[in-house]
């Protein structure tokens, strides 16, 4: 969808590995999050964690704002983020 | 603003407002005395709940709101909380003040829905809940500080320890004096409300707690993609097997002992038809409630425990998407599998669905699961009517089509969840969010109140329409009655006086509707009767029959199969009416006290009615398609 900042690449949150830390990418105006994700924190430039995934794929469970919470993939289609570098903080 | 409220006859009303399992509902139940429904679970509150605050010099009224994230309502629950907090909710009145509940140990996301309350202008109180786990997980909290900032008291607490419960006690009647003035920065987005968190949270010094290591070691095991699927297989063969085996000895037990008042009763009062009224209808009606309460108790302890344990959230977790392909949630799983004992205790679990949409398809689909009322009816008429031959050598004839009762039974309560969410529930917002929470041991004495409650809302809720359901059947059985004729037995009598009564009438008026089923007027008045509970109808083709009851359904096995029409002196049970008798069981809702319930759940008798109707038409169409297509195959077969 939107242009990711220059120095990173945004991908889907649903493409991002399990266990992987992330921050939220910019969004691209009024509207690019659903209300609903922003209300559980999901604003960019916030870190987040895919801890895992339900034995079919779904729901997704996410760490973020130092609480988990699960969601439908579907919810969280068209999530964008910038997984951090190589280092992996614990 | 007035000074103390004390002399004010006006009571004080206070709203708690908070996440889903922030802690609200056990704070109201600590506060209020009343033993509201409590869980370690998410969204346990579905219905709005009202108590008196306990120990306060004015009267000051509570009320518990449905759990939310957010303050602009688009699911039924959350538009409650935004009626309630603009005084524009039916039947309340406007509210003093908020008490605000946030998970201490979520603060960083509690706090955006305080900003967005505090906006309201409304006196607002916080009250941190699980002070407790912060500090068992190395972080810190700064109530005093965070006050200042927020220029509202702020309170820790831990509820079910009755932890900083009296500050609040004594905070909560006087609203007026809860706010001061501080000016907030504006943060009329989310991303400016949580920058405005993170700057909160830094000023307090809230730093970021411990993992919960017990609770990660768990689910590395309980939610693995191969582990954790055997582990809930597990629970729910366990649960399946509680509610359908444990409770049986206990429902027998009940049975008999109402069984033996009823004939004791006889012995003791004179003849006739207050004695019958007494014996007949309310000693039977009373046993027809108590029947379901060993089922009640199992089931909801089983779902307390697990709830108050954590493990429920899993268990959706993981069936979620399983279920998500019918328009259902994994949360439906254990209510449909309750079912299988019984659809009045699997209905009422329903209310551990937090999503109204989905919980409302799941009561509507319910009734289809294979409940134990439908297997008095099937064992005698596969045992009657279906050939003992087997199949390929080891799989029985009458054990295969007891089996496809079964899955029919199943695939119907899927594929309706799945019309039911593409057509009547189609649009109504639905949201999926659940939290995991932390495991934790359960105890004995709040369980014990869980439990109870549940009983006790059965009991009262629907025990006394179905104790007067079950008295109108009575009479529809019992009236008008035949003469009595001394030279017939008492099985005769019976029966005599069966064909003389109103139900006898009914089954023969709606002859003409079951003739298409190859039913006649027998079954009818067996389907008339069996409206009140379906293995009824077992009972009733016995009198009809004239066949005394016993405990040896033999008997009834052999007049059905030599039961012939006077006029064409055909077999009136041949096996494709037996078949179609059996399909039209899979699919009619002939349960009043699943009615009753279904209505007390869904808040309105709409809902039950619709679904009496479409499973009749849907058992009424089965019935004639199997009785056609069973009719046809045998005359190619004998051809």
């Amino acid at each position: 969808m939107g242009a990711g900042p220059n120095q990173d690449v945004a991908i889907p949150l649903l493409a991002l590995e399990v266990g992987r830390d992330a921050r939220i990418a910019p969004a691209d105006g009024p509207g690019a999050i659903p209300s609903r994700l922003e209300d559980l924190g999901f604003v960019p430039g916030t870190r987040l964690r895919v801890l895992r995934r339900a034995p079919f794929g779904d729901p997704v469970e996410v760490e973020l704002r130092g609480y988990r919470i699960c969601l439908r993939a579907e919810q969280m289609a068209g999530l964008m983020v910038l997984p951090d570098g190589s280092d992996s903080r614990g | 603003m007035s000074a103390a409220l004390v002399h004010d006859p006006r009571p004080v009303h206070v709203a708690l407002v908070g996440a889903p399992n922030a802690g609200k509902t056990t704070l109201f139940n600590v506060l209020t005395g009343s033993s509201a429904r409590v869980g370690n679970y998410p969204g346990v509150t579905v219905e709005r709940r009202e108590g008196r605050l306990l120990g306060a010099p004015a009267e000051v009224r509570l009320l518990d709101l449905p759990g939310t994230y957010s303050l602009i309502g688009e699911t039924p629950d959350e538009q409650i909380v935004e009626k309630a907090l603009g005084g524009r909710l039916a039947g309340e009145p406007e509210l003093d003040g908020i008490v605000c509940v946030v998970d201490a140990t979520t603060l960083r996301r509690g706090l955006g829905l305080v900003r967005e309350v505090l906006k309201r202008g409304l006196p607002t109180l916080l009250v941190l809940t699980m002070i407790d786990e912060v500090r068992a997980r190395g972080g810190k909290l700064d109530p005093v500080r965070l006050s200042r900032i927020l220029g509202i008291p702020v309170l820790g607490v831990v509820g079910h320890r009755g932890v900083g419960i009296d500050p609040l006690q004594r905070l909560l009647p006087d609203p007026s004096r809860w706010s001061r003035a501080v000016e907030l920065p504006p943060a009329d987005d989310a991303a400016r409300r949580f920058a405005w968190v993170d700057q909160v949270c830094g000023a307090i010094g809230a730093t970021e707690l411990a993992p919960d290591t017990r609770t990660d070691r768990i689910d590395r095991v309980l939610l693995h993609p191969v582990f954790g699927l055997l582990v809930f297989a597990a629970v729910m063969v366990l649960l399946f097997q509680s509610i359908f085996s444990w409770a049986v000895p206990a429902m027998d037990a009940i049975d008999a002992g109402f069984g033996a008042l009823a004939r004791a009763s006889r012995e003791v009062l004179p003849a006739g038809w207050i004695t019958d009224l007494w014996a007949d209808g309310v000693i039977a009606g009373v046993g027809s409630v108590l029947i379901f309460l060993p089922q009640i108790l199992i089931l909801f302890t089983f779902i307390h425990l697990l709830q108050d344990v954590g493990y429920m959230a899993r268990a959706a977790f993981v069936v979620d998407r399983v279920m998500g392909w019918v328009g259902l949630q994994g949360r439906s799983f254990v209510p449909l599998l309750s079912c299988y004992a019984c659809a009045v205790p699997g209905i009422m679990a329903a209310r551990t669905i937090a999503s109204p949409r989905e919980r409302l398809a799941t009561i509507l689909v319910a009734p289809f699961m294979t409940c134990s009322a439908r297997l008095p009816v099937y064992t005698l008429l596969i045992a009657a009517f279906v050939p003992g031959t087997t199949l390929f050598g080891a799989l029985g004839l009458q054990g295969l089509v007891m089996f496809a009762l079964y899955g029919l039974g199943v695939a119907t309560a899927l594929a309706s969840a799945a019309l039911l969410s593409s057509t009547l529930l189609k649009g109504t917002p639905s949201v999926f969010y659940m939290e995991l929470p932390p495991y934790r041991w359960p105890t004995a004495r709040l369980l014990a109140r869980q439990v109870g409650r549940s009983a006790r809302a059965f009991l009262r809720r629907a025990g006394t329409i179905i104790l007067a359901t079950s008295i109108v059947l009575w009479g529809l059985l019992s009236f008008p009655r035949a003469t009595p004729d001394p030279l017939l037995t008492a099985a005769e009598q019976a029966r005599a006086n069966l064909e003389a009564s109103a139900a006898s009438r009914l089954g023969h008026a709606i002859e003409p509707l079951i003739a298409p089923l190859g039913f006649d007027w027998k079954i009818g008045v067996g389907l008339v009767a069996s409206l009140a509970a379906r293995e009824v109808i077992v009972s009733t083709l016995a009198q009809i029959h004239a066949v005394a009851e016993s405990d040896d359904s033999t008997n009834l096995r052999e007049a059905l199969r030599r039961d012939v029409d006077p006029e064409t002196g055909e077999p009136v049970f041949a096996l494709p009416v037996a078949l179609a008798l059996l399909v039209f069981f899979v699919f009619a809702l002939q349960c009043t006290s699943t009615i009753v319930v279904m209505a007390r759940e869904t808040g309105s008798f709409r809902w039950p009615a619709l679904a009496f109707g479409y499973m009749l038409g849907l058992a009424w169409l089965g019935a004639f398609v199997t009785h056609r297509v069973a009719s046809l195959w045998l005359g190619l077969a004998a051809g």
